[in-house]
């Protein structure tokens, strides 16, 4: 015979652990969510960043491990080894930021990296990245279309040509103090490309700011032409009439055209472009006109012989 | 870890023998010889080691064959410099002995060289034999890098010493020299493929011109003098 001083409790009355722990969830999220609509200037906390998947653009690929995102990066304001800019870009002040956008607009601006963060609806888009060197990624950013940013500022006729440039500092950017490139890094698209619903103002990857080694706070994202072409931690955006010149034409002018469209039939100088190594993956694979946007991108370059824009 | 201190605490004793042994550094004797060059040969396996345990480890980065092609490479072209500083440093110390070290040297240069012409051949194309002679035909860097690596076979194959008594010293020191178009063609590869950072290749050039520039000098001199 067993005694009790209180009656022991049946284990049906016992709360099963999923529901316990599935009312903590619940408890912080509503918590998080109840937080986040009282303090709702800022998406982002712990650098965290909140997006909605977008539908549209929503590779099925596997992902790149987030660890070889971040750790393999060609950004030679940081040095000009793969492993540098992990290493060398903590100093990198990301904050206050803001973005000058002048030239042929009508009205022109300077955007706060938090206003800017605030412009558009954040979206989830995964696209595939391709680097001149024939090596690619897939990657989860964050942002939204950059034509969101240029419809404000209303550019004029003379519009033609959009140009971005990025951080001029050495002590922040202690790559910059070698020549390897001009500096500070200039790239630029066509107003045309610049517009387009898939280039993208990217704040994030990885359901985070963006890491300083990809380019924080602020880049651009062009997921049909190569990395080089996706500028990296902007400060001001200039409309032109005449066709910028980037730092890297300016660095080997018949190796890396205005253009870079990626184009498994046009080699590069010294190296085939037909096929690219996936990181992460031992065979490689073949690359895909404009990077498997064709589709969306082909009508940019309509009319012309795709094969003669360097 | 214990491997390394194991290898590390057996060199720190062949180094001290090898001092203490009441030597003269001009010569040194054939059991000296014999230690120096087992040391040279365990030190010369350490960036393979490396390469092993790091791709055990799997910690060789995002991506592999680009770092194992780059370390390979790299280490060829450094036992090829290493190796073309053997007759220049005699010469400057009167150290006979070094020339011993020359054959194992310059037999790692091929090691290296064969083992980063596989990563090439294997990881990278994986015998994909229409890209790889496209590649070799098309891109210069890859056509002057797979010349220097032929040009070193006959070098490898002619190194041991039954096959260096039958070309006859003469005949077999004037086959060796191509070891210098061999260690020019390197350093062009190595140049021509770097995307736009040239200070390692540049490293590699100047070293390279100081110890063929030394040669020049010896020659112009005897010459002169005779």
């Amino acid at each position: 015979m067993k005694y009790y001083k209180n009656k022991p409790i049946s284990s049906s009355e016992i709360t099963p652990s999923y529901l316990f722990y599935a009312r903590r969830k619940f408890m912080q999220l509503v918590g998080g969510a109840t937080l986040a609509a009282i303090m709702p200037s800022t998406v982002w906390a712990n650098d965290k960043l909140s997006a909605s998947q977008n539908v549209t653009y929503n590779l099925k690929d596997e992902l790149t491990p987030y660890k070889d995102v971040t750790s393999y990066n060609n950004f030679y304001e940081f040095g000009t080894s793969k492993e540098d800019p992990a290493e060398n870009a903590k100093g990198l002040k990301t904050r206050p930021w803001s973005i000058v956008v002048d030239g042929e607009v009508k009205k022109p601006k300077t955007f706060d990296i938090e206003e800017l963060l605030k412009m558009a609806p954040l979206e989830e888009r995964i696209y595939r990245f391709r680097c001149v060197e024939a090596w690619s990624m897939v990657i989860p950013w964050i942002g939204f279309p950059l034509n969101e940013l240029i419809k404000q500022v209303e550019p004029t006729g003379n519009a033609k040509f959009v140009e971005f440039i990025s951080l001029h500092d050495q002590e922040q950017m202690p790559g910059q103090k070698s020549s390897v490139l001009e500096w500070p890094y200039r790239e630029g698209l066509r107003i045309d490309e610049a517009m387009h619903p898939l280039t993208l103002l990217t704040m994030g990857l990885y359901g985070e700011l963006l890491p300083n080694q990809n380019g924080a706070p602020v880049r651009v994202v062009v997921p049909w032409k190569y990395g080089f072409k996706s500028p990296k931690s902007i400060v001001r955006i200039r409309f032109t009439e005449s066709q910028p010149v980037s730092s890297w034409m300016q660095a080997g002018p018949n190796e890396y055209g205005f253009y870079s469209n990626v184009n498994p039939d046009i080699d590069h100088a010294r190296w085939s472009q037909a096929k690219e190594r996936r990181i992460g993956e031992f065979f490689k694979r073949k690359t895909l006109l404009l990077n498997g946007y064709a589709e969306e991108v082909a009508q940019l370059y309509a009319g012309t012989d795709i094969n003669s824009y360097f | 870890m214990v491997m390394r201190k194991k290898l590390l605490s057996y060199m720190r004793a062949q180094i001290s023998i090898a001092i203490f042994d009441k030597m003269s550094f001009k010569n040194l004797s054939d059991k000296v010889i014999a230690r120096v060059k087992i040391i040279v040969f365990l030190l010369a396996f350490m960036p393979l080691d490396k390469l092993l345990l790091y791709a055990y480890l799997n910690n060789l980065g995002a991506n592999p064959i680009e770092k194992i092609t780059r370390v390979t490479g790299y280490w060829a072209l450094f036992f090829l410099l290493i190796t073309l500083a053997i007759t220049p440093i005699r010469r400057l110390t009167k150290w006979l002995w070094v020339m011993r070290l020359r054959r194992m040297l310059g037999l790692f240069a091929f090691f290296y060289g064969f083992l980063h012409f596989l990563t090439y051949l294997i990881l990278d194309q994986f015998f994909d034999c229409e890209a790889i002679l496209k590649d070799i035909i098309k891109r210069p860097y890859i056509t002057i890098g797979f010349f220097a690596f032929v040009l070193m076979i006959p070098l490898a194959i002619t190194s041991t010493d039954s096959l260096i008594r039958r070309l006859g010293g003469k005949r077999w020191r004037f086959l060796h020299r191509l070891v210098y178009l061999t260690a020019i063609a390197g350093v062009i590869h190595y140049w021509w493929l770097v995307k736009k950072d040239l200070t390692e290749p540049i490293i590699f050039a100047v070293v390279l011109t100081t110890l063929l520039g030394v040669r020049v000098f010896y020659g112009l001199k005897s010459i002169y003098k005779v």
